[in-house]
């Protein structure tokens, strides 16, 4: 044999040893990811993609008042943070609905604190190119719409919310998001709570069911597909809508007013839940004139004993500002910054981080 | 300990593959525990009532791999009839080089020439003139959505039509050229040569050809679910949105924190494991036959 083919499959043969490590590695998480060093500290988070715009720029500018610190923050999707959460590959997860018990069984690394860090909106986005007007729409119509039982754009009961509106006969087509995702969620919740029919049937998950419609992946996806496809109709986060420049519904709130979704009319529906947790955490369909009612909070996830005294120092004094003086930047994003009430309660909860085996993170 | 053999070589590779299929397999068993012969047989994949089966995207993946290779085998084979017979060497290397071209362009890009061009295309055109033929009921009922089924399999068809090409290509061009000359020399045109002497000695290889083609657009992944819709329900009408195994693991995987949901996934990826295993196998199995026919015929040929 050649020395080149010896040198080739000794070469071959190492590069197999080490994918083979790589590919038994995976069955067995990670230790936990902040690893503190002399010099600096890196901190890494992932989840929810809500949060992406507000995290990134939060960070980057925590990191500059912090030299020796970094936060990196994946945007992989609530479910996908959960996941890496309990598996403990991330210090950190965000996510906009809280872990069930059950989730929160299945973690790895201890207890489990959930603290809101920002809240937002979603908008049921539509393409319909001939109407002009801005349609009304309810949350049982909806939920009929969702379920199938509605196909057509003209069908009376959508024509009786929009009377003296053209609407044309054209099929309806549903778009929905392809993977688990708390907008999912929320947008479920706020048609189990109008729509008896929606409660009995798909009712209220990360991972719906659905009875009809085409599925896309992530927000961009959905919001991709609806302008792609003539009678569309979905829901994405408020940004999406507004920067997309979609169409999209004013809403009947409980107080029967049709409501157009805004920072404000988001803002006006949190208002009415001073206290959320992360067992009571939903603010859909909540009371008041000027609630829109497809709202939530997202949340972040995190270890209440942290793996170093100096780590657990770090991400809740990292935590502490985000929840708070840092909700302007947030303000500045399209988010709705968190209410006073609610910033007061994330901190309390922020308050029993301790270090490794309950020692205290106070000097 | 670094002079390594060849063979070395090979258990590791080995020992890699079973690995892989153990580490699968352990991932896998929970959810055939919990759900049995339901999970291979179930139609309802609901994660949050914890009702998974697999059967939708095992048929998906079927439909719009048949229905790629309704269109890839006749064009293909056509391609490689024209590219052996009637084409001068050097347009035909220039052609060959095209081809292989569109088999090097990344997966995701085809997604994305599904949704911006492809999507309307079948929306506008192509499903009206199906509704005209059709009807608008049955396999052409529905909505036109431009996206699903019939979209997915024709961007998988786009994509493994190189494959096609080029293995027919070098199976047709294997067959002894005395037996064409022969055919020629016995007053048969160019066509009738190809068709009915050169085509039937290459058949098991051209059959080999598409069944290279079937695997590789059973393991698609990024393009079909970018255009398949998502679905997760048995597609009645070619333009209603469905999933398939593939497109499943894709969306779901990363978010899949209900009970059982990843094993049932993981499940998944076994199942797609063994189809294309299955597939490849006998596809190497019918080349290999046809290039040994071949070289047998040359070398009784010869003597």
């Amino acid at each position: 044999m050649s020395r080149t083919k010896v040198l080739a499959s000794s070469a071959g043969s190492l590069l197999c040893v080490g994918a083979l490590l790589v590919t038994f590695g995976l069955s067995s998480p990670a230790a936990g990811a902040a690893r503190p060093s002399s010099a600096s500290l890196a901190i890494t988070g992932a989840g929810s993609t809500f949060d992406a715009p507000f995290f990134t720029k939060a960070f980057y500018e925590y990191g500059n008042a912090h030299p020796g610190l970094r936060v990196d923050y994946a945007a992989i999707g609530s479910g996908g943070g959960i996941q890496q959460f309990q598996q403990g590959t991330v210090a950190f997860g965000a996510t906009d609905v809280p872990m069930s018990s059950s989730e929160v069984a299945h973690t790895s690394g201890g207890p489990t604190l959930q603290v809101p860090v920002d809240l937002g909106g979603e908008a049921v986005a539509y393409n319909l190119a001939g109407v002009k007007v801005r349609l009304k729409m309810s949350g049982t119509i909806l939920g009929d719409i969702f379920l199938g039982k509605i196909r057509q754009w003209n069908d009376p009961r959508i024509a009786g919310l929009n009377p003296g509106v053209r609407l044309p006969d054209e099929a309806i087509t549903v778009v929905h998001r392809s993977d688990g995702s708390g907008t999912t969620y929320i947008f479920a919740s706020y048609l189990a709570d109008t729509s008896s029919a929606w409660a009995r049937g798909p009712g209220v998950s990360k991972s719906i069911a659905w009875p009809t419609g085409v599925g896309g992946q992530g927000n961009a996806g959905v919001a991709g597909l609806v302008h792609e496809i003539p009678g569309a109709i979905g829901y994405v986060e408020l940004a999406y809508a507004v920067e997309d420049h979609f169409s999209f519904f004013s809403l009947q709130n409980r107080a029967g007013n049709f409501i157009t979704p805004s920072l404000a009319t988001v803002a006006a529906d949190a208002a009415h839940k001073s206290k959320v947790s992360a067992t009571n955490f939903g603010i859909v369909d909540e009371p008041g004139a000027n609630s829109y009612p497809i709202a939530g909070y997202s949340w972040l996830l995190l270890h209440q004993r942290a793996t170093s005294v100096k780590s657990g120092q770090a991400l809740q004094a990292l935590f502490v500002w985000l929840t708070g003086q840092a909700q302007s930047i947030a303000g500045s994003l399209n988010y709705v910054p968190l209410p006073s009430g609610v910033r007061a309660e994330a901190h309390a909860v922020l308050a029993e981080m301790t270090g490794p085996g309950g020692v205290a993170l106070a000097d | 300990m670094l002079r390594a053999s060849p063979r070395l070589a090979v258990m590791v590779f080995g020992a890699l593959l079973l690995a892989i299929v153990i580490s699968l397999g352990t991932g896998a068993a929970p959810a055939i525990g919990h759900f049995g012969t339901g999970l291979l047989t179930g139609t309802v994949w609901d994660p949050q009532a914890v009702r998974l089966g697999a059967l939708t995207f095992l048929v998906g993946t079927i439909e719009t791999t048949a229905l790629a290779m309704v269109v890839v085998v006749p064009i293909g084979l056509g391609c490689a009839l024209f590219l052996v017979g009637f084409v001068r060497p050097r347009l035909r290397s220039m052609l060959s080089t095209a081809i292989e071209l569109m088999a090097g362009v990344p997966s995701v890009v085809y997604g994305l020439w599904g949704l911006q061009v492809g999507a309307p295309f079948v929306r506008t055109i192509l499903e009206p003139a199906l509704h005209a033929a059709l009807g608008s009921t049955g396999i052409a009922g529905g909505p036109d959505l431009g996206i699903g089924l019939l979209l997915g399999s024709l961007v998988l068809s786009m994509m493994v039509l190189p494959t096609m090409v080029a293995v027919t290509r070098d199976v047709l061009a294997a067959v002894p050229d005395d037996r064409v000359e022969g055919a020629l020399a016995l007053g048969a045109t160019r066509w009738q040569a190809l068709t009915r002497v050169a085509l039937p000695a290459a058949r098991t290889g051209v059959l080999g050809a598409a069944t290279l083609a079937m695997g590789r657009a059973i393991g698609e992944t990024v393009a079909i679910t970018m255009v398949i819709g998502n679905n997760p329900a048995f597609a009645h009408s070619l333009f209603a949105p469905a999933d398939t195994m593939t497109s499943v693991i894709a969306s779901e995987f990363t978010a899949a924190t209900e009970p059982f949901h990843a094993s049932a996934l993981v499940f998944i990826g076994v199942l797609l494991m063994l189809v294309s295993v299955i597939v490849n196998a006998g596809a190497r199995l019918l080349v290999r036959a046809t290039l040994r026919g071949s070289l047998v015929r040359q070398r009784v040929a010869a003597s």
